[in-house]
């Protein structure tokens, strides 16, 4: 089983949001998502001000076999990007929820969240993924 | 899908399975940087079962095989083992394959997965030439499995429980333990000292739990083929369907040492000839990348805003902690030294050419 917090929303594509205020999100991907890619050995983050759309792929994670696209959980702007994980990978593999998160959005369209998923519907779907 | 006779092995190993040609094979059970230093530091157990095998008999089984392939299997003593490409009548290579010794009217061929059919059909074809040679597909029969690392040699001796040292690097014997009858082959595909042991597929699954048990102490793990793959890539190894295939002569690669021209007739002679006289246009070249990024099979490679030609292979390097490729380039490039840049999603990033392999071990 694994981890799905209770305080995050979550999209099909296995990234997690929270909001750290009114207009602003944070964003990484799931425990599942780094179990799944194993060794991850390289981050590609979008630089601060770039304009995101919800859905479109944001970031690339790489595992030694291949690279993988990450998804914006919402849209609106790069406002903060996790240096760290640029230069320790590893840290999304570790602390997927905490030092490894990828990026700050501020949300163009704050309606947006509320189409996130909630924990039990992203359970849900990445346990269908298992099979 | 086909399962080799370790699926359950593997499944009750917790392995990642995927889908490699024909075969559901286990890409890691742990991670493959773990089991990629596992090897490089004690050993590893890899399934390679789902490699062809064939056996060629008959009086003039050195004359065929000598007609298929590039390298001059004429110097093999009886025992040994030869790499060498099988290519057709343009030199592109078709595969490239180990030829097994046993003595001059009897050999053994172990070929890639991919190309077990095509071979098959391409090497009966050949054969119609040579009467009294007589080919046989003995892969479902015949297991394989591949035992690397450095402490290999010491836990196949305290498995078997007798001593190695009279096997030679590119030699093969027979062996046996309890009932097992086995043929050990001192070969591999990590540039580590290694074993590749063929077993008769009844006893796979014993032979392979005898390794595991009387070895995992001594830290023995199961590798996949994520790390097959790593290992091959830093000791330079060149991966069929990646960086060679049917459109690619061995010339142009750099396996070109494989190329006997001294020795009779074979397939793909004259056209080698006719390129190693005029000079090859495009060359494989080992490179590590100088910038930030993972280089990987098909990328652009750029020198300006020249398109040069591709990556054939890259990944992360475990043992180097860079990250490196072979890449298929303008020879005038192949250089040792020249900076090169490589296109990674839509920009480029810097990279240089060095020498193959990536990573050497103390064998």
């Amino acid at each position: 089983m694994t981890n799905i917090p209770n305080e995050l929303l979550y999209t099909k594509t296995h990234e997690w949001a929270k909001k750290i205020n009114q207009t602003t999100v944070i964003m990484g991907i799931t425990a599942h998502a780094q179990e799944q890619l194993r060794d991850i050995v390289f981050v590609e983050l979008p630089s601060v001000g770039k304009e995101l759309k919800a859905g479109a792929a944001c970031a690339v994670v790489e595992s030694v076999k291949a690279a993988y696209d990450i998804f914006a959980p919402l849209s609106g702007k790069v406002v903060k990007i996790n240096q760290k994980i640029q230069e320790k990978p590893q840290l999304v593999n570790e602390d997927p929820y905490g030092e490894g998160w990828f990026l700050h959005i501020e949300m163009s369209n704050p309606n947006e969240f509320d189409s996130l998923l909630n924990p039990a519907q992203y359970q849900a779907i990445s346990e269908s993924a298992h099979q | 899908m086909k399962k080799t006779l370790l699926y359950d092995i593997h499944l009750k190993g917790n392995a990642k399975m995927v889908s490699f040609h024909d075969y559901v094979m286990p890409l890691y059970y742990d991670t493959i940087i773990n089991e990629h230093h596992c090897v490089r530091k004690n050993a590893g157990l890899f399934d390679i079962s789902h490699m062809g095998r064939f056996e060629i008999a008959g009086e003039n089984a050195l004359r065929f095989i000598q007609h298929i392939i590039t390298n001059d299997a004429g110097k093999l003593k009886d025992m040994q083992v030869q790499y060498s490409p099988a290519c057709n009548e343009q030199g592109g290579i078709l595969d490239d394959i180990l030829i097994y010794k046993w003595q001059p009217d009897h050999f053994m061929m172990v070929v890639n997965c991919a190309n077990k059919e095509k071979d098959f059909a391409w090497f009966q074809r050949q054969a119609a030439i040579y009467p009294r040679v007589e080919l046989m597909d003995v892969t479902d029969a015949l297991s394989l499995i591949a035992l690397q690392g450095p402490l290999s040699s010491h836990m196949l001796e305290n498995t078997l429980g007798r001593k190695l040292d009279c096997l030679k690097r590119f030699h093969f014997g027979n062996f046996v333990w309890d009932d097992i009858r086995m043929i050990i082959s001192r070969t591999g595909y990590t540039g580590e000292d290694g074993f590749e042991i063929f077993v008769n597929a009844q006893h796979l699954v014993k032979l392979w739990n005898l390794l595991m048990d009387k070895n995992c102490r001594s830290g023995l793990k199961p590798a996949g083929l994520g790390a097959r793959d790593t290992l091959r890539l830093e000791a330079g190894l060149l991966l069929y369907g990646n960086d060679m295939d049917e459109t690619v002569t061995p010339l142009e690669t750099t396996i070109d040492w494989t190329v006997k021209f001294g020795k009779d007739n074979f397939l793909g002679k004259d056209a080698l000839l006719r390129q190693k006289q005029r000079g090859v246009d495009r060359k494989l070249a080992g490179f590590e990348m100088l910038d930030r990024g993972i280089p990987r099979h098909g990328y652009p490679v750029f020198k300006g805003n020249e398109i040069i030609g591709k990556v054939t292979s890259g990944s992360f390097s475990p043992s180097t902690n860079k990250n490196v490729g072979l890449c298929l380039i303008k020879s005038s490039y192949a250089k040792v030294g020249e900076e090169l840049q490589i296109q990674i999603r839509d920009a480029h990033y810097l990279a240089r050419v060095v020498k193959t392999p990536f990573y050497k071990s103390k064998i």
